[in-house]
This record gives C-alpha cells, structure tokens and sequence, in this order.
C-alpha cells in the first residue's frame, strides 16, 4: 500500500519535474538514453517516498538489465529496496499478453490464446491494426496509475513509462483516440475517454531526452511541436550525458586556437616534459570544436518551450549504483538524499 | 595490439568483383556516413557508383544534392575522378511501383486506393526493409552501376534488415490473413466448416473492436494481391538470394558501446550461420588521445594530478590554458581506455572479422569533405598496416 506523502516529501524534487504529476512518459530518439533516465527518474520519485511503478513497453527486457534481475514476467515485480517509505517497482508490459489478458477479461477467450498464438493472431493484430498494441498498452499504463487497493489508496503514487522513441510517440498515445473513432462500441471504446483524459491531463508529463548531437536535437525539435499541436503536456526536456565544461570561456571563441608554447610553460612547471604540448594543444582545440557543436545544438533546443534539465556523462556502464547518483539530479537541490 | 585483422576496405571498394555493399548495425552507430563515405571512395576510385541511403540526416542529404524523397539516383556534385549517385529511399513509392509492375492496371488502381494498403505501405514495421531490399534488387537488375552501396533503416538491431523482408512476406503470405478474411471472401457456411471455433470467436472480437471496415479492406486488399503475389514474393527471394553472393559485402558498424557491440555480435554470427558474405567490422566514433598517436603518452591519473597541482599554485591566465589542456587530455585518455577495453573484448571474441577503427571527429559529418575525412579515415588504417 502507498502511504499518502506528506508535502515536504512531495516537495522533494526540482522544480522542472512536476510534482503533481502521476504519470512521467520518457520518450527520445533512440539511443539517447530513455531506459537510464527512465529508470533514475523512478529512483528518484521513490527515494522521495513515492510508491512507485517504472513501465517498458517495448518487450526488450532493458529494465531486467538495467536493473539486474531475472527477466521481467508479465506482472509487477519490486526492483530495488529504496531507504524510507519508498519503493520502486518493475513491470514489463508484452502487448501479446496484454492482448490475450483484454480478450479473456472481456470475452472470455484465453483457453484458445495459445491457439490463436500458433496461427499467428497476435501478429496478425499487431500488424493490420498497429494501433491496437498500442491501445492496450496505453489501457494498461492507465489502470496502473488509477488502480486503488481495497482501502481506497491509489496502488501506486507515481508510474515512470520508458515510452516508444520519438518518431512513434504521438500515434503511440493518440492510438486509443484515433481506435475508438472506429470502435463505436465495446470495451475500448468505454475505457478510450478515461486513457485519452489521463494522457492529456494535468497529472501526466511528458519527458523528452537528447544528446547535444545533431539528428536527436532534430527529433527532439520535431517531437515537441508535434506533441503540443496534438494537445500534449510537454514535462521537461533532459539533456542527456552533459559535460561539465572544463574550458576558460575565451578558449571557446570561434577561430581561437591554443598556443602551445603557452601549454608547455605550464607543463614545465608541473614537471611534465614540453613534448607533450603539441599533442595536448590540439587535443584542446578539437574539444572546444565540439563543445561549440553542442553548444550551437543546445541553442536550437531554445525552440523548445519546456524546462531544461541536464543529465551528466558517467562512465559506462551505468549499472545501479550509478543510477542512484543520476537520480540525485531529479531531487530538490536542498534536499540531501536520505541515509 | 590485439593482433585482431585490419579490414582493408580501400581494396574491397576498388575490386571490380566486389558489386554490392550494404552497411549495416544497431541504431545511430554511423550506417549512414559510412555508406556514404565508402561510395565517395568507390567513385573517387573511378567506380560508377551509387549509394541508396535511408533517412540521412537532412545538411548530409542536402549535401549530396538530395532535396526530396524521390527515388531518383541523382548526380552528386564536387566528386573526383569519378561519379557518384545518390538516391533516397522512399518507401511509399517504392511499394507502389511494385504493386503497379505485378498487378493489372484495374487491379492495381484498386490496391492502391485502399486504406489499409495505405497504413501497411506507410508504416507497417518492416516495410522500410522490404522496400530497401525491393530497390537493392531494381539496382543489380538496371545493371548499370559498377558499384552499389546500400544503406540500413535505423532501427534498434541490425538484424530486422534481415528478417523484416520475410516477416512481411509471411503476414502477407499468412493463414490468419486467409482465414479472418474469409467471410468476405466465401461467405459464412463454407467459413464455419474450416475454421475453428476459436479463430471464429477471434475473427467476431476482432470485428466488433476495429469495425467491419478495416477487415473488409483487408480482405480485398488481400484478394487484388493475389494475383500478383507470387512475383512479389519470389522478388523478395531473389534479392536475398543475391546478398549471399560473392560479389555482395556487409560492412557492420558499431559504435564501441556495450549495445551497439552486442548487435554487432549477433550480426555477426547470423551473416556466418545464413552464408552471407562478411566483410567486417567498423569500429566507428572511436575516442583517441592525440598523444597516442605522436607515441608519448600521459595517463588520465597523471594528467588530472598535474592539473590539480597547477591550479594549487594559483591559477593566472597562463596556467589556466595548461591546466584546461590537462584535464581535457584526462577526459579522453578516460574514455579512450574505455573504447579500447570494447574493442578489444570484440576482437576476442570474433578473432575472424576484420577490424578497422574511425575516430570520433569533432563534429557531425554533413558535407563531402565530412565523408572524404571518414573515407581517409576508413582506409587510413589498412594501408599504415
Ligand atoms: N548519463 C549517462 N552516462 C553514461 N552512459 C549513459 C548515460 N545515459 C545512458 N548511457 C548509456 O547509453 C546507452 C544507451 O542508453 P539507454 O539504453 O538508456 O538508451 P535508450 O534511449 O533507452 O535506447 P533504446 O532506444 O535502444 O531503447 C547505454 O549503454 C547506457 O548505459
Ligand atoms: N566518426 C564520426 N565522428 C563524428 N561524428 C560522426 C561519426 N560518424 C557518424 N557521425 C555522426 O553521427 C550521427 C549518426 O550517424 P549516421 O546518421 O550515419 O548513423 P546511422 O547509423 O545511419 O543512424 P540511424 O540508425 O539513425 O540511421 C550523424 O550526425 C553523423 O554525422
Ligand atoms: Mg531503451
Ligand atoms: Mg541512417
């Protein structure tokens, strides 16, 4: 059961993460990082006190990696022991499962699943009516995050979804929309209003991660206008694997090159032999090469109207205790992580 | 080093047996660049060459003098001693030549026209492959290329390339089609017979969720495809028959990341276990100190413990510079170490697949220049060796 937070504890995240949300979707070009930040967002929702439930919906098992434990069946499963009232839970959703479970929940159909399976049915589903999967996907993230126990508490405080990759995610969540304009009737079509309302509402945020690179900055760009003309909530956007800038601001001027004369007086003066200057010269210059890329793609992120939040680079892997210290980046400043 | 083989790709681009390469690996590893970069080489090298890319980043498209999808070889401007073309894959367009090569024109019209042909031309997972491979093979069969260099759709493993074409086939070619159509087709009394009760219960559901629309167009999109389903599946025979040929390479690409090395692996052994030709492994956006390359080294601990020294005496402005210097070098000499580590423990475990190493450059890749860079880059390697 989920103990209700008091509001210090609510209070406990910065601000460009609403703490009124219940429901974060984290989406992004793939690769970018969306199952790390996913899973350190959820971390950090529940060391705050939060019961909370981290979702993937792509059937590839990355939280049963990320977090190391055995493969993920289709039902929640408690993935790490959180300090405090807090706790964080695992669950895979398998849309052909999902399918099977809607069939037999309404229609009473499971005996013959394994049946319909054989021949191909889930395929068949999934493939003339792409949106289906998504509907029950979507079906399912809406009755974790409105399930209440026997005692009337919500079952879980907050559920983080590790969404499909931004090219996909407005038909993703406008699938049940767009399903139940055919469904006229029918289950779906009764449980359509109640998902396209969470979705939209206040209590949902949507999360877009990005490199500073080119073509993610690009999808990241597109995605947000794309979701706000479709009537979505953008949360914020983070910008993943940040670097700490280590370079005097003139240095990172246009056209500035290092001299190395320059560099080998100070390598003199830490005994360290002036042959290495050339070398550690050019190695400066192409750093700030790049650095002004990313700095040239975070200005084209200004488009974006949605908070900024900057995720560092750790050294890979990032396995769970790293996790922890990427979750500290969704807290409250002030707030020290609890013993 | 590791002892691991060089994949010398300079020489496979210029020998004349060599008629296909394709690029393939996980997502945003650098399929695109390198197919590009490696047709600039070929044509550089006096091959007639074109290169099919999928989805490249729009200043590379524009680049190479690709403005829209129109899946037209197009002249690309600025090349040497040679000529390069290069082409778009539009995935739409591409399916519906087929459609209008293999069916009667009234038949044809028909398809065309109906909207889950739409949905499954536009966006059926897949397809993006299907049609990659569908214009791979109207390439080989114009005859008119010395050299083709064909990129993969970004998606999450390198092996949907492979497998995307046949799943396609199957679904199309699939008794659940049949069967759930059937009523449309034959009518209810012979529908019952063969069909069981479940699948019946299945096909009601089914029905009653998505509407009898979607299962009628189905159905008659099914029915105008099978006249011609026969040459559309043998298509796709063909052309994977042909990347089993001699004259076919895949260049894998992989990024030296856990993951992206991960589906490397698998590519790898599924290319051994279907027979097709491997030629290697790019190892691409590789962190290298400079100082590696100039033979001194300095390690990360070294370099950070220099910078922290220097900064204990009193930063002024020259200080400053080789103080920056330093911790910089400690960064990359870490993530070097890093990368080194992957590429090793690859070249272990796959001590049969040539290796060749790009470097990270600075910044994107999005002009000719870009590409000549990753193509001296690319061959840079095989011949110091
Ligand atoms: N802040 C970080 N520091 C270091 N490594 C990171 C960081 N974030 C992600 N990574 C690494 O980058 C890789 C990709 O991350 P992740 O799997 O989270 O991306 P994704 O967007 O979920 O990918 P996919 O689209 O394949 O689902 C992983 O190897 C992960 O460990
Ligand atoms: N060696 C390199 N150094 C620096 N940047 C690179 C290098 N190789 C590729 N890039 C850049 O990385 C990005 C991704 O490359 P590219 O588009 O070729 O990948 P891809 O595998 O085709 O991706 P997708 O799977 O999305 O199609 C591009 O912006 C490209 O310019
Ligand atoms: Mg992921
Ligand atoms: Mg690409």
């Amino acid at each position: 059961m989920a103990a209700p937070i008091s509001r210090a504890r609510a209070a406990g995240l910065r601000p460009e993460i609403s703490a009124g949300s219940r429901l974060h979707l984290v989406t992004g070009k793939g690769g970018t990082g969306k199952t790390t930040v996913a899973a350190a967002l959820a971390l950090a929702l529940a060391s705050t006190g939060r019961k909370v439930l981290l979702i993937e919906v792509e059937g590839r098992q990355s939280l049963a990696q990320l977090f190391d434990v055995p493969a993920l069946p289709y039902e929640e499963k408690r993935l790490l022991t959180v300090p405090g009232n807090g706790s964080l839970w695992g669950l895979a959703v398998d849309p052909e499962q999902a399918l099977i479970e809607y069939l037999d929940m309404f229609y009473g159909l499971k005996r013959s699943a394994r049946g319909l399976r054989k021949m191909g049915a889930v395929d068949f589903v999934t493939t003339v009516a792409p949106g289906l999967r998504d509907v029950l996907i979507t079906g399912k993230i809406k009755e974790s995050v409105t399930r209440t126990n026997p005692d009337g508490h919500l079952a879980y405080d907050a559920v983080v979804v590790d969404a499909p990759p931004t090219g996909r995610i407005t038909r993703f969540l406008n699938a049940t929309r767009e399903v139940s304009k055919v469904a006229k009737v029918g289950p779906i079509s009764r449980q359509s209003e109640g998902v396209v309302s969470l979705l939209r509402g206040k209590q949902t945020s949507i999360h877009i991660v990005t490199l500073l690179e080119e073509m993610p900055v690009q999808e990241t760009v597109d995605a947000a206008a794309e979701l706000t003309d479709a009537g979505f909530r953008l949360g914020a956007v983070i910008v993943n694997r940040a670097r700490p800038c280590v370079l005097p601001e003139e240095l990172l001027e246009p056209g500035h090159t290092v001299d190395p004369e320059l560099v080998a007086d100070g390598l003199k003066q830490v005994n360290l032999p002036a042959s290495l200057a050339a070398g550690l010269a050019r190695e400066v210059s192409d750093y700030a090469d790049r650095l002004r890329v990313e700095q040239e793609n975070e200005r084209r992120l200004g488009k974006v109207d949605a908070p900024r939040i900057e995720v560092p680079d750790l050294n890979p892997p990032v396995e769970i205790s790293e996790l922890h210290e990427l979750a500290r980046v969704f807290r409250a400043e002030s707030e020290d992580a609890p013993r | 080093m590791t002892g691991e083989q060089r994949l010398d790709l300079a020489a496979l681009v210029r020998d004349r047996r060599t008629r296909v390469i394709v690029t393939c690996g996980s997502g945003g590893v650098g399929k695109t660049t390198t197919a590009a970069a490696v047709a600039l080489i070929g044509a550089e090298a006096g091959r007639r060459t074109v290169v099919l890319t999928i989805d490249p980043a729009r200043r590379l498209a524009q680049s190479m003098g690709l403005t829209e999808l129109d899946n037209t070889p197009r002249e690309v401007r600025g090349v040497e001693n040679g000529r390069l073309f290069a082409m778009m894959l539009d995935m739409k367009r591409t399916f519906d030549e087929v459609v209008l090569q293999h069916a009667p024109a009234d038949r044809a019209a028909q398809i065309l026209q109906n909207p889950f042909y739409v949905s499954l031309s536009s966006s059926f997972a897949g397809t993006q492959e299907y049609m990659a491979m569908e214009k791979l093979g109207q390439l080989v069969a114009a005859d008119e290329w010395d050299l083709i260099v064909v990129d993969t759709p970004p998606s999450r493993s390198a092996l949907d390339f492979l497998d995307a074409p046949n799943r396609l086939g199957r679904f199309l070619d699939g008794r659940m089609i049949r069967l759930l159509t059937m009523p449309a087709r034959a009518g209810g009394k012979a529908y019952l017979k063969v069909v069981s009760a479940s699948v019946a219960m299945f096909a009601k559901v089914f029905t009653r969720i998505l509407g009898t629309e979607l299962l009628t167009d189905v159905s008659s999109f099914v029915s105008a495809l099978e006249t011609m389903f026969g040459g559309f599946r043998q298509r796709a025979e063909q052309t994977y028959e042909l990347l089993k040929t001699p004259g076919t390479a895949f260049v894998v690409v992989a990024s030296p990341e856990p993951d992206a090395l991960r589906e490397a692996s698998y590519f790898v052994e599924r290319l051994s276990a279907e027979r097709m030709p491997l030629a290697g492994l790019v190892l691409n956006r590789v962190r290298r100190t400079v100082l590696d390359s100039t033979g001194t080294t300095l390690s990360a601990a070294r370099a950070e413990a220099a910078a922290d020294a220097l900064s204990a005496k009193g930063a002024d402005r020259l200080t400053g510079v080789a103080e920056a210097a330093l911790r910089v070098h400690s960064e990359i000499a870490q993530a070097a170490e890093h990368d080194g580590r992957m590429a090793r423990r690859f070249a272990t475990a796959h001590p049969e697949v040539p290796i060749v190493s790009v470097p990270a450059l600075p910044a994107d890749v999005h002009d000719l220049d870009g590409l000549r860079t990753i193509g001296s880059l690319l061959t840079a390697e095989a011949s110091a060796a």
